[in-house]
């Protein structure tokens, strides 16, 4: 299986991160994998994304023309990959953010308030973990542990003190999905 | 055994310089490749190497050339409007049978251009980028695993052969993070220079002094080192051609792509396979000297060849020049940035085996 998962929103939200994780969690496992980020103005408060390829079989083109799995953190990103998404795939929506639904009729989607959430749980500035855990959680993309101990080993020396609540946020978005199913 | 780590193209060149000796490093940042000076900056000091941000291009170049006349492994890292800059720097390494270590990750041009990737200094790099007759060796990595395996060959090569060698890469292979793993950190630096005998380590009082030099007044003399030093080049041709075949043992279409491109047409050509179209690629890896044997080869055996590149068709005329024109070379391509998806590749590769 080949899981092609872009994340999208705005520069400041933590799309790069959430895909460097996501990213490392596959490493972890040893799969075949590329991290490709969009670079340049846009990251200053434009809209920013990240392709990350998770596979079984090695990765040709890093570059996503149909990902099966799509996360969005604003409206102007849904609106420019919603079209993209490979039939089937799922599309991760952050329903605090976004306000109109998804129109496609052919991929899954899941509406999480993940900032609202995030600002619930005094973790404001996390919402791209909480989808991650989410993604993960729904999607077993890779296995959700190996997620926790990716993000150990990612997050920078000087933000160490916040890992616990990226553990948590992380965390959270699982829940929200067995929420969901039960 | 080495285990894999996750690292930016940029940051994976950086680190491999460091494992093979090169304790100098002279740039100045410029997007899509200040990765390379920003981990310079901090790994540098802490194992008694020179991270040094020049006042411009030119002078960093420059002080690769001092550098590298003591033997020393050295390097500088650009893109296209910085390499621009280093173009006469180049010149006097290569007129002065220098090795040194160039990195270019390409971006939109010309001029400023834009940020964005693209494989459009082509001709700039194979032809020889500066005044005179010479070539740099150029090597265009399409992993970031090559990226760090071409950053130790890059250095060998060009004391090998006593020449510039260049790392081509394009802003995509330098910003994308996959699996490396790392060249194993075995070369002393202390002992590279001893390697060389022509390098100015000081006399010792020992042996006549070593003179570092392009200008040559008497043109008898010049002209002796110029055909020297093309028949170096001649014997890297023969001997150190590398490339990658994929899929050719029946292809009736070739693809000769390189970098980024390559990967892209890779998923192309999987997925015309599956619709039963034979195509097959050359992804040349060295591409100074550029690998027109296999090419010719593929020739007598393909009806048509397609590149697949990001500028107007630079290696087109190299695959053109390679097969004596015997067969028709179309393109498929983008430039200033843009990069053409799979599925333009895949019509492009329909067209042809029609």
């Amino acid at each position: 299986m080949t899981y092609e998962t872009i994340m999208a929103g705005f520069g400041g939200q933590g799309l790069l991160f959430s895909g460097k994780v996501l990213a490392h969690a596959a490493l972890i496992e040893n799969k075949e994998l590329s991290w490709l980020p969009s670079y340049g103005p846009e990251m200053r408060g434009g809209t920013c994304n990240c392709s990350v390829i998770v596979s079984d079989e090695p990765v040709g083109s890093p570059i996503i023309a149909h990902p099966n799995v799509l996360m969005v953190m604003n409206e102007p990103s849904l609106d420019k990959f919603e079209d993209t998404v490979a039939p089937g795939g799922t599309i991760f929506v952050d329903s605090a953010l976004i306000a109109r639904k998804v129109r496609r009729t052919d991929v899954e989607v899941v509406y999480i308030p993940a900032t609202k959430m995030a600002t619930d749980m005094e973790a404001k500035g996390l919402a791209n973990m909480i989808i991650l855990g989410a993604i993960v959680e729904k999607l077993r993309c890779v296995d959700p542990d190996n997620v926790e101990e990716a993000l150990k080993e990612t997050i920078s020396a000087r933000k160490a003190a916040l890992l616990d609540l990226n553990l948590k946020a992380v965390e959270a978005g699982r829940e929200f999905i067995r929420g969901e199913k039960a | 055994m080495s285990s894999k780590v996750l690292m930016k193209g940029n940051e994976a060149i950086a680190e491999a310089a460091i494992r093979c000796g090169c304790r100098h490093y002279f740039g100045y940042p410029i997007t899509p490749q200040t990765e390379i000076a920003a981990y310079m900056a901090k790994r540098m000091p802490k194992i008694g190497g020179t991270f040094l941000q020049a006042e411009s291009e030119i002078a960093a170049i420059n002080m690769v050339y001092g550098c590298a006349s003591t033997g020393r492994r050295a390097m500088t890292s650009s893109s296209s409007p910085g390499i621009s800059l280093k173009a006469e720097g180049m010149s006097y390494l290569a007129g002065s049978d220098l090795p040194a270590l160039i990195v270019n990750v390409q971006r939109g041009g010309p001029g400023l251009g834009g940020i964005q990737p693209s494989q459009s200094d082509y001709f700039f790099m194979t032809r020889g980028p500066g005044h005179g007759d010479f070539h740099i060796i150029v090597l265009a990595p399409a992993t970031v695993q090559e990226m760090a395996d071409m950053t130790r060959l890059a250095f060998e090569l060009g004391e090998k052969y006593r020449m510039p060698a260049m790392l081509l890469a394009d802003g995509t292979m330098g910003q994308m993070m996959e699996p490396v793993v790392l060249p194993e950190d075995t070369v002393d630096p202390e002992t590279i220079p001893a390697t060389k005998p022509w390098a100015t380590t000081g006399t010792q009082m020992k042996r006549p002094h070593n003179i570092i030099n392009s200008l040559y007044l008497k043109p008898d003399e010049l002209e002796k080192t110029n055909y020297e030093r093309f028949e170096r080049y001649a014997k890297l041709e023969k001997e150190e051609c590398r490339w990658e075949e994929y899929l050719m043992d029946d292809a009736e279409v070739c693809v000769i792509s390189v970098g980024i491109t390559a990967r892209v047409a890779k998923n192309a050509i999987a997925a015309a396979r599956k619709e039963g179209i034979k195509v097959g690629m050359i992804r040349p890896i060295t591409l100074y000297p550029f690998p027109k044997e296999p090419i010719a080869k593929a020739a007598a055996k393909v009806k048509s060849f397609l590149t697949v590149e990001l500028n107007m068709g630079q290696m087109n005329e190299d695959v053109k020049l390679a097969i004596g024109c015997s067969k028709p070379v179309a393109m498929c391509n983008r430039v200033g940035g843009m990069i053409p998806s799979a599925d333009e590749v895949l019509a492009a590769i329909r067209k042809e085996a029609k």
